[in-house]
């Protein structure tokens, strides 16, 4: 996983569920790209069109609510999301996004669309390089942050090595 | 100090003496179960593995796309069908022989107290309502432990919730549940473990509290645990698979708040759109309706359809000529009973629309999908923006009485007004 990540900002607001980041109809293909097409279709077309690579999604409390569609975090990876900033994140969201390596930060962070936020995972700093704030936010326990790293697929393969 | 439930089912499954809230703990689940939705993912995940399905543990139940509702559903459940064909998984549950996947998990006695289960769908916290530790996972996770029988979990802190004194006539489980997140939030049990007490919920159904424990999620909660008594030894018998070992929590147990309610407070409620938290007495409101939706993991047993049918009967009217009303049993055995009392007549006679088990309408999938500007009073558990179709249609979560006393009058209705007038 990269130590430091530099991109430009969407902002949500609080209790963000899965049904707007990907509505259940489009829940028939686990494709990361494909799902990608119709992130946020509902609440936020023009998501979609024109999120970029290297994007970084700054929201609300409770982020990824409801369903456990690891299709939500799978469609924002597919989309070019490097890291989403909450105050807090729903707990079926926060395993999946951790488990298929798209970064989460607990952090209550002021910023608006179109920001730039730079986040530096070592020393958990995050400042907006637009209004010039700084933010700090907790390390990961490291049985996360090493389950971020290699993923969890591969450590099932490791698990499954170690238990013949 | 003492542990909770959670801790201890914990605890219990991770081979340890005790753990504490926080602790990250490799725990030996039970079951895994996946749904068609889920199941994909996970089986393209599985493939990585190189591995076989430990065959006891995983089950697999085909409920929100099926029958199938396009191609690509289609396609889903097929791979589910081969996924189990494959490695003979003996528990796949398909079109027919099933239903809806937390109804299954517990009709056919995979939930019992003191287990460990966990599912590819954010209602497994359902089977709390057995006394069970039960939360629901993503899909990659689901093929990780239907290849290894174990999954990470953070120990949470528990919240007590005690409900104490006498329902009123029409107030049910999903009162009971509604009027908590009412008071909490939709976030105010994120990471935690809900365990509920009290003489009220120990008068319910094991029905009602079934819908406490499935709308654990909706408090953000982790699972939602009831102690479990004869109401649960007694389903149990002749159905559950295997033994099992009821788990308490002990007196000195710590608890991160403990939240008290008076039940003669609780009234018939709906939540109204866009959260579950915005809950109202249903007498308090008065919105127009084109569509009452009587089914789901939260509402679709048998306890739900009797309590519906009842007020159509006690009522003795139709669903009113402007508005759809959608049933649908939560399992074949559910349907099944519904016939053999009469239930699924009432509802035909009062022009209800009464279709075989499936999740379909409940996530806007098919089977009841809302145009632009449409209102559903639904027994589900969700009510988000676009959740039962257009972004600009709007979803009223109740209990099935209120569902059906305002399919009668085509506005959201208390069926106490009803029966009154």
């Amino acid at each position: 996983m990269e130590k430091y990540i530099k991109g430009r900002v969407w902002r949500f607001s609080e209790n963000v569920d899965t049904d707007q980041i990907i509505p259940a109809i489009y829940l028939v293909t686990g494709d990361r790209q494909e799902l990608a097409k119709h992130a946020f279709e509902n609440v936020r077309p023009d998501f979609a069109r024109d999120v970029k690579e290297g994007d970084i999604i700054v929201a609300g409390p409770n982020f990824g609510s409801g369903s456990s569609r690891e299709h939500a975090p799978r469609a924002l990876l597919g989309a070019g999301i490097k890291c989403v900033v909450a105050p807090s994140f729903a707990r079926i969201f926060y395993r999946n996004s951790i488990n298929i390596g798209l970064p989460l930060v607990e952090c209550d962070v002021d910023a608006a669309d179109g920001d730039v936020l730079a986040i530096d995972f070592e020393d958990g700093k995050i400042v907006n390089t637009n209004t010039s704030a700084g933010y700090t936010f907790p390390s990961l326990p490291d049985f996360l942050v090493d389950l971020l790293d290699v993923g969890l697929i591969e450590n099932t393969k490791r698990k499954l090595m170690r238990t013949g | 100090m003492g542990m909770t439930i959670a801790e201890k089912i914990l605890a219990a499954h991770a081979g340890k003496e005790r753990v504490s809230p926080k602790e990250i703990v490799d725990a030996k689940i039970d079951y895994v179960m996946v749904n068609d939705v889920t199941g994909l993912p996970a089986f393209e995940v599985f493939e990585e593995f190189g591995t076989k399905p430990i065959l006891e543990k995983s089950v697999l139940i085909q409920d929100h796309y099926v029958p199938n509702k396009d191609v690509a559903s289609a396609e889903q459940a097929k791979s589910m069908r081969e996924f189990a064909k494959r490695f003979g998984i003996p528990n796949h549950f398909d079109v027919g022989r099933g239903g809806v996947c937390h109804q299954i998990m517990i009709e056919e006695g995979f939930s019992a107290p003191g287990r460990l289960i966990v599912g590819a769908d954010s209602h497994t916290c359902s089977y709390g309502a057995l006394g069970a530790l039960s939360t629901g996972i993503g899909s990659s996770e689901a093929a990780s432990a239907m290849a290894t029988g174990e999954l990470w979990f953070r120990v949470p802190e528990t919240q007590k919730f005690v409900v104490d004194g006498e329902l009123g006539k029409h107030v049910m489980g999903k009162d009971i549940i509604l009027h908590i997140i009412g008071d909490i939030g939709v976030s105010g049990s994120l990471y935690r473990s809900m365990e509920f007490y009290g003489s009220a919920i120990e008068s319910l159904h094991l029905s009602d509290r079934i819908t406490i424990s499935n709308m654990a999620i909706e408090a953000g909660a982790k699972c939602g645990i009831i102690p479990p008594d004869d109401a649960v030894f007694d389903y149990l018998k002749n159905r559950v698979i295997g033994e099992y070992s009821p788990v308490y929590a002990d007196e000195d147990a710590e608890y991160e708040d403990t939240f008290e309610y008076a039940a003669s407070e609780i009234v018939p409620v709906v939540a109204t759109p866009h959260l579950p938290e915005n809950v109202t007495p249903a007498s308090e409101i008065d919105v127009q309706i084109d569509q009452a939706y009587l089914g789901s993991c939260t509402n679709g047993r048998i306890e739900d359809l009797r309590a519906a049918a009842a007020v159509f009967k006690g009522a003795s009217k139709s669903v009113h000529p402007d508005v759809r009303m959608i049933v649908v049993p939560a399992s074949k055995s559910v349907f099944e009973q519904a016939m053999r009392e009469g239930l699924i007549g009432i509802f035909m006679d009062a022009d209800a629309y009464v279709s075989g088990p499936t999740c379909g309408a409940c996530l806007g999938g098919y089977m009841g999908v809302l145009a632009e500007g449409e209102r559903c009073i639904s027994s589900t558990n969700r009510n988000f923006i676009g959740r039962m179709g257009h972004p600009n249609s709007e979803v009223y979560l109740a209990n099935p009485a209120v569902v059906a006393a305002s399919a009668i009058t085509g506005r959201i209705t208390d069926p106490e007004d009803l029966l009154e007038g």
